[in-house]
């Protein structure tokens, strides 16, 4: 190990197989309370037609068999709780445990959805007071919580827009989407029943004002803007484009997921955006979860309330809270039952950590991507040089004339202790290294980061071996993709599902 | 403020660094007029402690203290500690989606065991990393059978979940999908007579729920092979997966939506819980959400990546399967290792307790005069059964005597007013059944 890689060690890594592999017949880790009712006969009470016999292949392994498989297979992760993850566009911040703590307190997690509304004002009133503080940060008027996630918010803005125009007579046909939008706003379009026509930025990474003004045609329902957008830019005739969209009937849809630049310093509702979701799963900090659960609230204009999908949050007299569940010009229900309750409440707990103090996590965000981005311009080509937010987008231009490309660099910041920036996109620049390291890095952990950086710059130059066949220190090394996808095994399977297979 | 990890000294450096004046220049491209001048009005700056008082007395305004017989879609089961303790680890609650693989083999195994289990348990040859929950994922399903066949006509049992079928109506509205409805017959089953004389060569989809809403389970054998017939898709979706430790897997059906709150995700009041969706290996190009693949690795040791990618929006856009990013991930790794800790004899015994509960509570609710079952058809932990006066007025009685009553079903089939969904776990005891037995009966002696 070189001596510049300071974050990082050699550290043991435990062996574990499939769980399957590790079954025995008779083993068990859960016991119930005995049978305190008759024990029916399930032959008698299914009949002849119903019934299976034990699932074949499930595991037969104990307790602290089960503690050790996940407990060994966790070590084998990064996480944020290990150190900085400056995932570009995810916005990897810290999770407070506390969140957690009361999201599963009795009387919060027990609760269901089909009980008595007298019997659940705590938890309409945790969504209530969300409401309010999103709303409050967005600028916005109207809001649902009910997407579960930042693409189901997505369809779910997408649906209100059509809902509206409908209602107006004319759904339109296209959506206008800038071509360093993520891929979920060109995929959620088509799904509300829109042809994507993309948008070329112009040469500053900046939406073409003056082409835009010739692309909105009475064809169009809406532009989907991300901003900041994905190169960590502000858009900064935002609300130019809303007036060009809403001199021809068409509206702006803002993708929330770089909101962490914005909270508390700039209102989206102010910049003339008529809907957007928010990733409470990025701004908001509940856990990414090694992929999810999210929460994707949509916060909107007026004009759309009418359309939100049920069930709606109303107040009705004496203060008391209802979930209303049909609204004649409703888009409908885009999930069953009330949102993802759980991740609200850890959003609402993180919001009420900070209150109007979240203009200092806003600031803190922007602060670490400015003085990374001040320590390694030059170091990594810069190709959009305009202010940068809360992440700032690099190219491997550079490493390239070695042959080291941004997957290379990103893989060999492993080996330094680092979880890989996002490499590859946005699209719009060949060779990008995303970088996002969130408020929650401190000055040290930032200062780690652009040493090792320029540590790989170093060898990309004099020994790009090195980066090309990084990492060496993960306990497997990289794997091979294309072939697990051109002869996918996606279960295991059991010698007796193999021999039949054969 | 305890989560920023900066002194105002250090934010000075760094601004020094930057060559920075101030914080306020580092969002000059925010036009002025813009900046927000005042503070937020928002509740806060609260302590750890203050945040715990918050949701505390917001508990106390609900439920506690009270027995549920509710079902309908959501189940109270008996969770595992160990659950809670492995999926608060920071290692999985605070990684993100495994594109690194490398850096990701945590993850990415405990996503292909929860594969595998979901294959188990549905008889199906290959599942996906989850979907947001049961409804969204049926729907999914049905767009899936649409792109396979090229058809556009649904026919969906009035017997799924009415939130189910809500849920694919908005999906359906601007994707040229007709969805129609397949009537219940008298034991509460799918009416396969109806369902015979709609299905044509123009129907993409029959989808059925087993046990149904009504808790009746279908026979998807007749069923499936009746929508073979036509080239149609067989899906059935399961919103109860205990179920499963009982009852034969859908293995003939052509997709399987599965809502997995049962296995070790609390109600939550609706969430979050993790959708599935399971299909044979020949539509898995066209099946939606991440999935996990074995490979090796430059030295031959055995690795995971997420794989068949091509099918995901953030490679195809426009032309992906699905828009679906996040899903549910920490949800099903609880789900992976809550079936990990019953195993093959607790997942069986679980279904065994369930099944005898609601065996138990239907007779002693059949005991109280005038109280009838409405379905004939075999079930398995829920049922339905109809009093002779409106179960709302009824409920509200049951609330006084602190029991959360059945669910009422005349909202969502005006056919069936004076008809209640019944659920009975493992987590009832006995005593708590006569009790709701008994107050039950003291409710419908009451005059009106």
């Amino acid at each position: 190990m070189t001596d510049k890689i300071k974050k990082a060690g050699r550290h043991i890594s435990q062996n574990e197989g499939l769980i399957f592999e590790k079954s025995s017949p008779g083993k068990r880790a859960f016991e119930l309370p005995p049978l305190d009712v008759p024990a029916a006969d399930p032959a008698e009470a299914l009949g002849p037609n119903h019934r299976r016999e034990g699932v074949e292949g499930f595991p037969e392994v104990s307790e602290v068999e089960v503690l050790r498989h996940f407990t060994r297979l966790s070590t084998w992760n990064h996480a944020i709780d290990l150190g900085m993850y400056p995932l570009g566009s995810c916005t990897m911040k810290y999770n407070p445990r506390v969140n957690e703590f009361v999201a599963r307190l009795d009387g919060i997690a027990t609760e269901h959805p089909y009980q008595p509304q007298e019997l659940s004002q705590g938890c309409l009133k945790i969504l209530r007071l969300l409401e309010k503080c999103l709303l409050e940060i967005t600028g916005m008027d109207a809001i649902t919580l009910q997407p579960a996630a930042g693409a189901h918010g997505e369809l779910t803005g997408m649906l209100l827009i059509r809902a509206y125009l409908q209602k107006q007579g004319n759904p339109r046909k296209k959506v206008l989407i800038p071509d360093s939008a993520h891929g979920t706003n060109p995929a959620t379009a088509v799904i509300a029943g829109y042809e994507v026509e993309n948008i070329k930025s112009e040469s500053h990474g900046q939406i073409d004002v003056e082409k835009l003004r010739d692309q909105v045609t009475s064809d169009v329902a809406a532009l989907m803007i991300t901003n900041p957008s994905t190169l960590g830019i502000f858009e900064q005739r935002m609300t130019e484009i809303a007036e060009i969209l809403h001199a021809k009937g068409a509206l702006l849809y803002m993708d929330g997921a770089n909101m962490n630049a914005l909270a508390g310093v700039t209102r989206p509702g102010d910049l003339g955006v008529d809907v957007m979701h928010l990733n409470l799963h990025k701004t908001f900090s509940t856990p990414h979860g090694g992929g999810g659960p999210g929460a994707g609230p949509v916060a909107m204009k007026k004009i759309l309330e009418p359309f939100r999908p049920v069930p709606i949050l109303v107040e009705k007299e004496g203060g008391r809270l209802g979930l209303e569940p049909m609204r004649p010009d409703s888009i409908g229900r885009v999930k069953a039952f009330s949102g993802n309750f759980g991740v609200l409440v850890r959003a609402l707990a993180y919001i009420l950590a900070y209150g109007p103090e979240v203009r200092q996590a806003t600031e803190d965000a922007v602060l670490n991507a400015n003085y990374i981005r001040k320590q390694l311009e030059g170091v990594y080509e810069l190709p959009y040089s305009l202010p940068t937010m809360h992440e700032v987008v690099f190219s491997d231009a550079i490493q390239k004339k070695n042959g080291v490309n941004t997957m290379d660099i990103a893989k060999r910041l492993i080996d330094y202790g680092f979880h890989p920036y996002t490499t590859a996109f946005p699209l719009i620049v060949p060779g990008a290294l995303m970088i996002e390291p969130t408020e929650s890095e401190s000055k040290e952990e930032c200062d780690l980061f652009v040493d090792a950086m320029k540590a790989i710059a170093e060898e990309a130059a004099a020994t790009p071996e090195i980066v090309k066949t990084a990492p060496h220190s993960t306990r497997v090394r990289r794997l091979d993709e294309v072939g697990a996808a051109r002869k996918p095994i996606l279960r295991w399977k059991s010698a007796g599902q193999r021999n039949a297979a054969d | 403020m305890r989560y920023l990890p900066k002194s105002p000294a250090e934010r000075q450096q760094m601004l020094a660094a930057i060559g920075a004046k101030s914080i306020d220049e580092l969002f000059s491209s925010i036009p002025e007029r813009f900046r927000l001048r005042e503070a937020l009005k928002i509740p806060g700056p609260y302590s750890e402690a203050e945040i715990i008082q918050y949701f505390k007395d917001r508990a106390a305004e609900n439920s506690n203290g009270y027995t549920s017989f509710l079902g309908a879609g959501i189940y109270n089961h008996l969770r595992s500690v160990v659950t809670d303790a492995i999926i608060q680890r920071g290692e999985f609650l605070t990684s993100y989606t495994p594109y690194q693989a490398e850096i990701s083999q945590g993850t990415l195994q405990s996503i292909f065991e929860f594969q595998t289990l979901m294959c188990q348990l549905t008889g199906q040859e290959v599942a996906n990393a989850s979907m947001y929950d049961g409804s969204t994922a049926t729907t999914e399903a049905v767009l899936m059978a649409e792109r396979l066949t090229g058809r556009q006509r649904v026919l969906v049992a009035r017997s799924v979940h009415p939130e189910y079928r809500d849920v694919l109506k908005t999906y359906a509205k601007n994707s040229g999908l007709r969805v129609e409805e397949i009537p219940f017959a008298a034991n509460g089953t799918v009416d396969a007579q109806k369902l015979g004389n709609m299905l044509k060569d123009d129907v993409a989809a029959v989808v059925v729920q087993s046990p149904n809403f009504f808790g009746v389970i279908e026979p998807c054998a007749p069923l499936a092979e009746a929508a073979h017939a036509s080239g149609t898709m067989f899906i059935v979706a399961v919103t109860e997966g205990v179920s499963l430790g009982l009852l034969r897997p859908p293995a003939e059906a052509d997709i399987v939506a599965m809502e997995a709150q049962s296995f070790g995700l609390p109600p939550s009041y609706g969430g979050p819980f993790a959708g599935v969706i399971a299909t044979r290996d020949k539509y898995v190009r066209q099946m939606p959400g991440r999935l996990a693949g074995q490979t090796t690795d430059s030295e031959g040791r055995r690795g995971f990546v997420l794989t068949l990618a091509t099918r995901e929006q953030h490679i195809r856009r426009e032309k992906a399967t699905s828009n679906i990013c996040t899903n549910q991930a920490l949800c099903a790794l609880a789900a992976a290792v809550h079936l990990t800790l019953l195993g093959k004899a607790g997942l069986r015994e679980v279904a065994e307790q369930n099944l005898s509960k609601a065996r138990f509570a239907l007779s002693e609710l059949l005991k109280i005069p005038g109280v009838r079952r409405t379905f004939g058809a075999p079930y398995f932990n829920e049922f339905t059964i109809e009093l002779p006066r409106s179960v709302k007025i009824v409920n509200s009685h049951l609330s006084r005597e602190k029991i959360i009553g059945p669910f009422a079903l005349g909202t969502a089939y005006p056919e069936l007013t004076k008809h209640a969904l019944v659920c009975v776990t493992e987590t009832t005891p006995r005593a708590e059944i006569e009790r709701f037995a008994g107050a039950l009966k003291r409710a419908l002696e009451q005059p009106i």
